[in-house]
């Protein structure tokens, strides 16, 4: 079965070898996803799988036949962007860019894991419905490195987008 | 035509506060932002090439030798692999900012552990990284006596600064402060890895890099490869970060150049984490002891401070601790001494804000230390200590927002005044604490080219090589063209990054704005003269405003008055005199609450405001980024942030982001920028000054000042980890 | 990463009897191998995918709760039984890696993932562990991150997980099939100390594949997991107590603790246990308990500081537990 990303089927690489991140990047030409360090320690990559947000870098492309794969290029696109990447744009939510994809395709991903009662390092009872906190997603952000500091108005952003929950 | 200033005196007309359009300074989107939130804007690696091979470099576990033999056949015979380069072009480590030529070569002599000394190019890259693990290398080492611990060796002294007698002054001093701390190495760890896609026509060379300084880097990259200069093109319309890791060029851009030229054939380079983290610029370690001497109102006397720094044998840059010690604070005698000591690590060299972003936090500490010696409040001290001239020099400051900084700062933040003592709050496990620090930052510019045309239709087209690393360059530059030519910022366009166009200062040391804007700002002052001279008016009485041309009570549209021809001016802007003549920084106060966790020693901060007075604002809201950005890096210094060396070999032991800790976002609380306009004539054209790096300059000492306040623990090692923190928990 | 052959395993018995080879490695969510295979720490000539075997239901065992091997890391912290009936294990699940790292993280890998020792996953530095015989760098190196209890000449590595430090404070088992056959064994006993054979990290033989964790009936109590670590999220434990406490008459009849970042090893001391149950809380006898923990512990410089911090986090899990103020 091939791997379906952003609605295209595509035929899986030959080489096992081939990371799912390089197999966007390089075979399927979607370098929107970036590759930050190609150890699962920074989320340059963060992709979702089914809907389940990852790290593309650790993970093998022939692993992911039959898989329904959204990039960032999935998420929104420069004449019709998501309402996060729109979010991102007014807060400045990112400097440079080169993190901006994987903090994007997470924040979305994050928000739907709230809504389906997740809990995280910051939830205080666990047997509550996760709130919305600064704190919570700052935690669930937290595998999203940004070196230029951008933090704090990526916190802005998905608040904006998180409306009156946040 | 070209518009040419060097600037030898202050520029005082202010010529931006009298132009009508109203977007300079305004808090506008950033025009390629889209791009960059749809994942379309394409940085180095990710430009497309028919039949790419891919590169990977391959680095020598050894601290110092020479190689003798290298056994390409191996490798050669496994699938995929086309070519093994061991050129002695190659080079050893990372051209320093604005070198200017190229780095150390032969990469085949060894200075430091993990140096890169061949590249592995194959069909792919899965075939290219497992090649270049199997390389087989010889080399004649010579590890034995090589000298790894900067506090063993012998170190070269600098030039120091004296004035009058410190030693003497300390003895007399009501109140006096001799302490010495330590700062560990930091690394750049810019998102974007170190990468490079070149391709070799026969003639010319071009290559997709990830740089910040391209014309500096076209000619470093030219001296390395024996090329002329305009055989050589770089394209970096997108750098995925740089903090001075990319201000000269690295090992994977000559690798991808030379693999090129042989082959024929486009070839990557990108390098691997590990790899930028072992040969790319490390931050030196620092040790550094402050002297403070003080009468009984807590006026300084004396001021010392004295740093070791290290580097390889070889290179020139040596971590600028003093820089700003120079003229922050007064005191008659004076002592700043700054010294290196050569080691076989990775070569030190820029890491965002070089000197200040570990020289004043220390000196912070310091005067915190002083202030609960003189009873006096902290704030309070700083102001006392404002001094009237550059305290060694005696020279005029140009302009200095520091006293307004510290008070505006200190009511936003809801500074408590007054003398203090630690351990006055505590909630559940956490002792909390707050602090303050001032922030100063030397003031750079540098030579700087930009074309300007204003196309028939009225819209115009900014040119330069300048760079955007992150810093908002795409949108500065648009609104000084629009400001000056009355246009909306849609309806200019600014290209950058390509050695084709009018060679820009470069993205390094704060100075990229406001010496690329001073470029552009000239040649709109040549554009406006010209159209005023095809109105028949004097330039002085144009104004431009929504695309029309206004003077007297008469109305035209730009386009109407260019009749259907462009124009196009280069503005070419050099220092001079004026940032001599003058003592010319940026300043700040930061104020930071943190808890400690008494147990644990885990420090967080809570929160955070920084004030800053830096020239006239360009654009509101990429100026409140860059002060975010730095204090973020802040947080880091002051908290996590250690390059971690084997004693042994002098390796890196911690080379990944797991374990190189760069603050992740619930390390970062909601942090307050406050942004004191300010004019500084002397500083440029335009009245700017330097913001990048300005947010991380002292604010570290604010969050450890924090700790001591929360929990009574005065730590003088950065970064203050838990462990460190514990040990000098008072009641451990 | 060196070429491997790729391999789905379509049923159990067939993944246990391609791993039984020595050059074989079972892949699972691949967060820890395929880190270690780029970097050439580990080389497996074939790869088995169990990814997709059916091993990932988490569901009741009696009173109790079997995991999957196969259940994410993610599924197991959102489980409503593991919320509400094993909160430290969530709460250890939770405070490791990253929301990312843990949608693709297993229960069995994350019990298998592999020391971080900074020489362990540098290929040009000697270590015993992953190439016996060649010395062990970290000893005289960079020890930060290392262990100071149940250390060996040969090798200082701390296993670096979380979850399993939870498990061993619950006395979980873990399930484990061969080819032929199945085996039980505590969590407590999964890991390895290094002893002379430090490239042995738990007992699992070859061949043998984690079928599941199967917890022991919930005991209720306050259950506390602390994790000291150099950020405030994604880093490993400096540091970290698991503690299932609970108290009667102002005395313990409960006191379940294991510690993680101090040895290769979830360490579960009974003695702890037994100093504290029956006795009223008090400064002066967490002092003791720590005492008891910490009796052989030994630094190796740059890691002392384990050693208070220990000591500490003990003290104020024990203090948070009991309310008890110290
Ligand atoms: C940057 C980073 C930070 C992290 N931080 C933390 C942290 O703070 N705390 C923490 O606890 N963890 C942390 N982790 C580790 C993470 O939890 C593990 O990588 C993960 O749990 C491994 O699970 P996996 O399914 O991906 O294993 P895999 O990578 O697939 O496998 C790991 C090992 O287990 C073996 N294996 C897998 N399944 C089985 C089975 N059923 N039977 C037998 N053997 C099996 C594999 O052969 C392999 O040797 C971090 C990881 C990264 C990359
Ligand atoms: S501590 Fe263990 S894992 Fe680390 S280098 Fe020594 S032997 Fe290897
Ligand atoms: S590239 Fe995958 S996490 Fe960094
Ligand atoms: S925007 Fe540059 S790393 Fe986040």
């Amino acid at each position: 079965m091939p791997i379906t990303i952003n609605d295209t089927p595509h035929d899986l690489p030959d080489d096992p070898r081939v990371s799912l991140l390089d197999f966007l990047r390089s075979h399927a030409g979607l370098t929107g996803t970036k590759k930050g360090c190609d150890h699962g320690q920074c989320g340059a990559c963060t992709v979702l799988v089914n809907g389940v947000r990852i790290n593309s870098c650790l993970s093998l492309a022939v692993t992911h036949d039959g898989d329904e794969v959204t990039t960032i290029e999935g998420l929104g696109s420069p004449v019709s962007p998501s309402e996060m990447q729109q979010a991102f744009l007014r807060h400045d939510g990112f400097q440079c860019g080169y993190c901006t994809p994987g903090q994007i395709c997470s924040a979305t991903a994050m928000l739907k894991e709230i809504a389906a009662g997740w809990p995280s390092d910051a939830t205080d009872d666990l047997e509550a419905s996760p709130k919305l906190t600064g704190e919570e997603i700052r935690e669930r952000m937290s595998g999203n490195l940004c070196r230029c500091g951008a933090y704090a108005n990526i916190v802005a952003a998905i608040r904006d987008v998180a409306g009156e929950n946040a | 035509m070209s518009v040419h200033c060097k600037q030898d005196a202050p520029d005082e007309r202010n010529v931006l506060d009298s132009t009508k359009q109203g977007v300079l300074g305004e808090p506008l989107e950033r025009p390629e932002g889209l791009l960059k939130v749809t994942g379309t804007a394409t940085y180095a690696a990710e430009f497309d090439a028919e039949s790419c091979l891919e590169g990977v470099l391959v680095t020598l576990p050894v601290v110092r030798g020479t190689i003798t033999s290298i056994d390409r056949e191996s490798v050669l015979q496994m699938p995929g692999v086309v070519a093994v380069i061991t050129d002695e072009r190659l080079t050893g480590r990372a051209a320093q900012g604005m070198a200017g030529e190229a780095p150390f070569q032969p990469a085949q002599q060894v200075c430091y552990w993990g140096q890169p000394v061949a590249l592995v190019v194959a069909e792919s890259f899965e075939e290219a990284r497992d090649a270049a693990k199997h390389l087989s290398v010889e080399c004649n080492a010579d590890e034995g006596d090589a000298p790894l611990d900067p506090d063993t060796v012998e170190a070269e002294q600098r030039k120091p600064t004296k004035n009058g007698d410190l030693a003497h002054a300390m003895t007399q001093a009501a109140h006096s402060v001799d302490a010495t701390f330590t700062t560990d190495g930091h690394a750049s760890a810019a998102m974007e890895p170190h990468a490079a896609m070149a391709q070799w026509d026969g003639q010319s060379l071009t290559v997709h890099a990830s740089l910040q300084m391209l014309k500096f880097n076209r000619a470093e990259l030219a001296d390395s490869l024996n090329l002329k200069e305009k055989q050589v093109r770089l394209i970096a319309p997108y750098v995925g970060g740089g903090f001075g890791s990319k201000l000269g060029i690295s090992q994977e851009t000559v690798g991808a150049s030379l693999a090129a030229m042989k082959l024929g054939k486009p070839v990557r380079v990108v390098m691997s984490r590990q790899q930028v983290f072992q040969t790319i610029m490390r931050r030196s370690e620092t040790t550094q002891r402050v002297r403070l001497a003080a009468d009984s109102e807590g006026r300084l006397t004396g001021f010392g401070h004295e740093a070791r720094v290290s580097n390889l044998p070889g290179e020139e840059f040596a971590e600028p601790v003093l820089q700003s010690s120079q003229f922050l604070y007064g005191g008659d005698n004076r002592l700043l001494q700054l010294e290196v000591a050569r080691i076989h690590r990775m070569t030190a060299g820029s890491v965002r804000a070089p000197g200040e972003a570990v020289g004043v936090q220390t000196v912070e500490q310091a005067m915190d230390m002083l202030a609960e010696k003189a009873g006096i409040d902290p704030v309070e001290l700083r102001l006392r200590n404002i001094p009237e001239r550059h305290p060694a020099k005696d020279k005029p400051y140009s302009s200095r927002k520091l006293a307004e900084c510290l008070r505006e700062g200190a009511s936003a933040f809801g500074w408590k005044d007054g003398p203090r003592k630690p351990r006055h709050t505590r909630e559940g496990e956490w002792w909390i604490g707050s602090g303050v620090a001032s922030a100063a930052r030397i003031h750079a510019v540098v030579e700087a080219k930009a074309r300007v045309t204003l196309r028939p239709d009225g819209t115009a087209l900014v040119e330069t090589d300048m760079t955007d690393i992150g810093t908002g360059t795409y949108a500065i530059l648009g609104q000084v063209a629009g400001e000056m030519l009355g246009l909306s910022l849609d309806d200019v366009e600014v290209r950058l990054g390509d050695t084709d166009m009018p060679p820009g200062s470069g993205s390094g040391g704060s100075f990229g704005a406001s010496s690329c804007g001073s470029a552009v700002f000239l040649a709109c002052e040549g554009l406006r003269d010209t159209l005023a001279e095809k109105l028949g008016i004097e330039a002085s009485d144009l104004s431009l405003k929504d695309g029309f041309a206004l003077w007297e009570n008469e109305k035209k549209s730009i386009a109407e008055v260019l009749d259907g021809k462009a124009i196009e001016e280069i503005g070419h802007f050099e220092p001079g005199k004026s940032t001599e003549d003058y003592a010319v920084a940026s300043f700040g106060a930061f104020f930071a609450e943190v808890a400690v966790n008494h147990w644990t020693g885990e420090t967080r901060v809570r929160r955070m405001t920084g004030a800053f007075g830096f020239g006239r604002v360009l654009n509101a809201r990429t100026a409140r980024s860059q002060c975010l950005g730095g204090m973020t890096w802040c947080i880091g210094n002051a908290l996590t942030e250690s390059l971690l060396f084997d004693p042994t070999d002098g390796h890196l032991a911690n080379c990944d982001l797991a374990e190189y800790h760069v603050p992740v976002h619930r390390d970062v609380p909601d942090l307050e920028v406050v942004l004191l306009e300010e004019r500084d004539a002397a500083a440029s054209p335009i009245q700017a000054k330097g913001v990048g790096e300005l947010g991380l300059c002292g604010g570290a000492g604010a969050i450890a000042n924090a700790i001591y306040d929360a929990c009574g623990a005065r730590v003088f090692a950065y970064p203050m980890t838990p462990d460190r923190v514990l040990a000098a928990m008072p009641d451990k | 990463m060196r070429p491997f052959d790729y391999q789905r395993a379509e049923r159990l018995e067939h993944a246990a009897q391609l791993a039984a080879d020595d050059d074989t490695m079972a892949l699972a969510g691949g967060t820890n191998l395929i880190d270690l295979m780029k970097l050439q720490v580990e080389t497996p000539q074939t790869l088995v995918d169990i990814g997709r075997l059916s091993l990932g239901e988490i569901a009741d065992e009696g009173d109790g709760l079997r995991i999957g091997a196969l259940a994410s890391n993610t599924a197991t912290a959102a489980h409503a039984r593991v919320r509400s009936d094993y909160p430290v294990l969530a709460r250890a699940i939770l405070a490791g890696a990253t929301q990312q790292l843990r949608n693709k993280a297993t229960t069995g890998g994350n019990l298998c993932q592999r020391t971080r020792c900074y020489y362990f996953t540098n290929i040009d530095q000697p270590c015993n562990k992953r190439e016996p015989g060649t010395g062990c760098g970290a000893i005289d190196g960079i020890a930060k991150l290392h262990a100071v209890l149940g250390t060996s000449p040969h090798c200082i590595a701390t296993y670096p997980g979380d979850m399993a430090v939870a498990l061993a404070a619950l006395d979980a088992t873990v399930e484990i099939a061969g080819d032929s056959h199945e085996r039980s064994v505590p969590v407590r006993e999964f890991h390895r100390l290094p002893g002379d054979t430090p490239e042995r990290d738990n007992v699992l033989e070859a061949g043998e594949i984690i079928t599941s964790v199967t917890l022991p009936a919930p005991v209720g109590g306050t259950q506390i997991y602390r994790k000291v670590r150099e950020r405030s999220s994604y880093a490993f434990a400096l540091c970290s107590v698991a503690a299932v406490i609970d108290m009667a008459d102002n005395r313990f009849t409960r006191a379940d603790l294991a510690f993680g970042g101090l040895a290769h090893k979830p360490w579960h001391d009974p003695r702890i246990a037994d100093l504290l149950v029956g006795s009223e809380p008090s400064p002066a006898l967490f002092d003791k308990a720590a005492d008891l923990l910490l009796e052989d512990a030994r630094g190796y410089g740059e890691n002392d500081f384990k050693i208070p911090l220990a000591r500490r986090t003990l003290t104020a899990v024990l203090c948070e537990a009991t309310g008890v103020e110290a």
